[in-house]
């Protein structure tokens, strides 16, 4: 993975709660055996004016002009801003795939749902959790007419606004030095090896049903 | 020793190690597999040059993809060429790892989450995991089961174990008994009406009272299966004598040798008398009726007798522009009664109510009756290929059929729509599935979640009732 550094990006907002999994990668998408190319297919239904399947070539398809990820003023955009309890509905991976596939690093909601937000850190996505107010203001600055730019200090825990203002965000420190390090979760696992075969050996001879 | 909910014995069973900021590695009994989110955990694994740590802790089928339609010539017969792809490398991923899979022509075959527990593959005590949010189904087993992406199916099959926090615990008692043709799907919408879907969000629940513990293991099945819809990654209910009877004799269940000492270990599957939650719910089982979702997200949701609800009488102005846009979507009137809201197709399958409970529930209301002219379609979709066996050893195929369901074989179907059965854009669709989310049985489709019965009692009205008033 990836090491997260400090960048200045774009912040899209995406005014709707509870967007769900199906909405961020409807499944037709899903059928891929591969972890990237969903970013053309990010919020499909939304985002086009047609009946999207995979293999269409989506620069010729037919684009909502309504829909703010097709606004020029957000083109470009690496964070998204959106309401509560995103990423609701479904595990797939192919959530936060698209998302970064499209571009997305950080996206920041006052809630977000269990498993996608677990999720977008195995993938190098910073999901910033801020109070209600923060992110109402946030929301009507992001929709003037010059749109807003925010950086991301991971290290520091904070967004800064181009006056210098900054918003303080919480992250768990394990996620945050993952994020940091681009470490695979996998190999930090395999060093406790030893704990893990102890485990078994206990386990086994506690409830051996389990290992029959 | 203080007082432990059932919560904290299934998470202190499972720690391997915990690390100072409380990140715990936690070891996984059961990984459950399918094909849609799997291929890329397998190739990960490949890249890395690891293998399965323990091959035997899993089991795969296929599911999503496949179709519901004569399918004798296996896997070939899958006419979407990607939907092959996927269903051949499931199939290829476990050959060459070793993993123990039912495959498509399979008579095990089925939704993984009605496989698992119907082969004893996941037990009482158990951290069963799957790449699946509905993974959430098997905690009716007295386990503790949650979905994972796929980063965290490649972590589980090169570790068999996973990095977690620890979540905080959630109890929500049912109390009083439910009236007659209120089942367990009623009741979960309900708690997720009261809750709504973020209500669970960072909690584990247990549900409990009189309602739960009347359930049978099916019912529970079904309502553990939707705790992802409330926002909990697991739901669960303590083992009770149900519990311990449903697993006896199921082919992967504990041999003779270890069965007394596993019942024993089970038998303690519960929170203790004074346990502590960090958040306590209480609804009147009695108070309930059979619901029906109106909306977009499970979370709208009211009863038969109800009508759709009108913006203008929310106070939180994001919450009344979803209802807005939800009922745009939905092609509906705010103040509509539900009863006079009319179907084009019914869906009676899914993870949620596609066990043989839920079939026989759905037969006994479609038994002598016809459906509807005005119904283009009535899908009936067995779980697993053993329930269709038992269904049709039953006689409720030729019920069903009789009285124009279409009698179809084993998968997720149009839950989701990944195979060829979907809705058209605008058709509306009484379902028994688990998510209305916009477009998630078909571009357009408009999904109304009820119960297996309620969805049978559609079918033959034409539109929504109460089943407790169809002639």
């Amino acid at each position: 993975m990836e090491k997260f550094e400090t960048f200045t990006g774009i912040v899209c907002p995406l005014d709707r709660s509870n967007v769900d999994t199906d909405a961020i990668i409807p499944k037709q998408f899903l059928k891929s055996i591969k972890r990237s190319g969903f970013g053309p297919n990010l919020f499909d239904e939304w985002r086009y004016l047609d009946q999207g399947e995979p293999g269409m070539d989506n620069s010729r398809r037919p684009l909502n002009p309504d829909f703010v990820l097709n606004d020029p003023r957000y083109q470009g955009a690496k964070m998204l801003l959106t309401r509560k309890n995103f990423g609701c509905g479904s595990s797939r991976e192919h959530a936060p795939w698209a998302l970064e596939d499209y571009g997305f690093r950080v996206i920041i909601a006052p809630s977000f749902a269990d498993i996608f937000f677990n999720n977008c850190f195995k993938n190098g996505i910073l999901p910033i959790v801020l109070n209600e107010e923060i992110v109402e203001k946030l929301f009507s600055m992001a929709g003037h007419q010059q749109a807003l730019a925010l950086t991301v200090d991971l290290q520091e825990q904070h967004l800064s606004l181009s006056d210098g203002e900054t918003i303080p965000f919480e992250v768990d420190a394990f996620r945050k030095h993952c994020l940091l390090n681009g470490l695979d979760d996998i190999g930090l696992t395999l060093e406790h090896v030893d704990a893990i075969k102890a485990y078994e050996a206990r386990r086994q001879s506690e409830a051996p049903w389990l290992f029959a | 020793m203080s007082a432990k909910t059932l919560y904290d014995k299934l998470w202190e069973s499972h720690v391997v190690r915990t690390d100072e900021n409380g990140t715990a590695l936690i070891y996984i009994d059961r990984h459950l597999v399918h094909e849609v989110t799997s291929p890329q955990a397998f190739e990960g694994l490949r890249l890395a040059g690891r293998k399965p740590w323990r091959v035997s802790a899993n089991l795969a089928t296929p599911d999503h993809n496949v179709p519901t339609t004569e399918r004798s010539g296996g896997v070939s017969t899958i006419v979407d060429p990607i939907s092959r792809t996927q269903v051949e490398t499931l199939d290829e991923n476990c050959n060459s790892f070793g993993i123990p899979e039912f495959k498509m022509l399979d008579p095990r075959q089925g939704i993984v989450h009605v496989v698992g527990p119907e082969q004893g593959a996941t037990l009482p005590g158990m951290t069963v995991v799957c790449g699946d949010s509905h993974t959430s189904t098997h905690g009716a087993m007295g386990a503790l089961a949650f979905g994972i992406g796929t980063s965290e199916v490649e972590h589980v099959l090169a570790t068999q174990c996973l990095i977690q926090k620890k979540s905080k615990a959630m109890q929500i008692r049912v109390e009083g008994r439910v009236a007659p043709g209120v089942t367990a799907k009623d009741i979960v919408l309900a708690i997720i009406g009261e809750i709504g879907t973020a209500g669970g969000t960072g909690y584990a629940i247990e549900f409990a009272g009189q309602a739960i513990s009347d359930l049978s293991i099916e019912g529970r099945l079904t309502l553990c299966n939707m705790a992802i819809e409330a926002g909990a990654r697991a739901g669960f209910v303590a083992v009770d004598e149900k519990t311990i009877d449903y697993v006896k004799g199921r082919p992967y269940a504990p041999s003779d040798e270890n069965w007394e000492q596993a019942v024993t270990n089970w038998r303690t599957l519960h929170s203790d008398e004074g346990a502590v939650f960090d958040k306590v719910l209480v609804l009147d089982g009695s108070a309930i009726k059979p619901q029906v979702t109106w909306g977009t997200s499970p979370e709208m949701v009211v009863s038969i007798d109800q009508s759709v609800p009108d913006p203008a009488g929310e106070a939180d102005d994001v919450k009344a522009g979803g209802m807005r846009r939800a009922l745009e979507y939905m092609g509906l009137e705010a103040g509509t009664p539900i009863e006079m809201i009319r179907l084009d197709r019914v869906f009676i399958g899914s993870c949620t109510n596609s066990r043989i409970e839920d079939l026989r529930a759905a037969a006994e209301v479609a038994k002598g009756r016809r459906v509807a002219e005005s119904i283009k379609q009535a899908l009936v979709v067995p779980g697993s290929g053993l329930v269709k066996a038992q269904a049709e050893a039953e006689g409720l195929d030729e019920v069903f059929i009789e009285a124009g369901f279409e009698w179809r074989e084993p998968g997720c179907s149009m839950c989701l729509a990944m195979n060829a059965d979907r809705l058209e854009p605008g058709e509306r669709c009484a379902s028994t599935s688990n998510r209305n989310f916009e477009g998630r049985q078909g571009q357009g489709g408009r999904t109304h979640l009820v119960s297996p019965a309620m969805a049978a009692a559609a079918a033959v009205a034409g539109h929504f009732i109460d089943v407790g008033k169809l002639d």
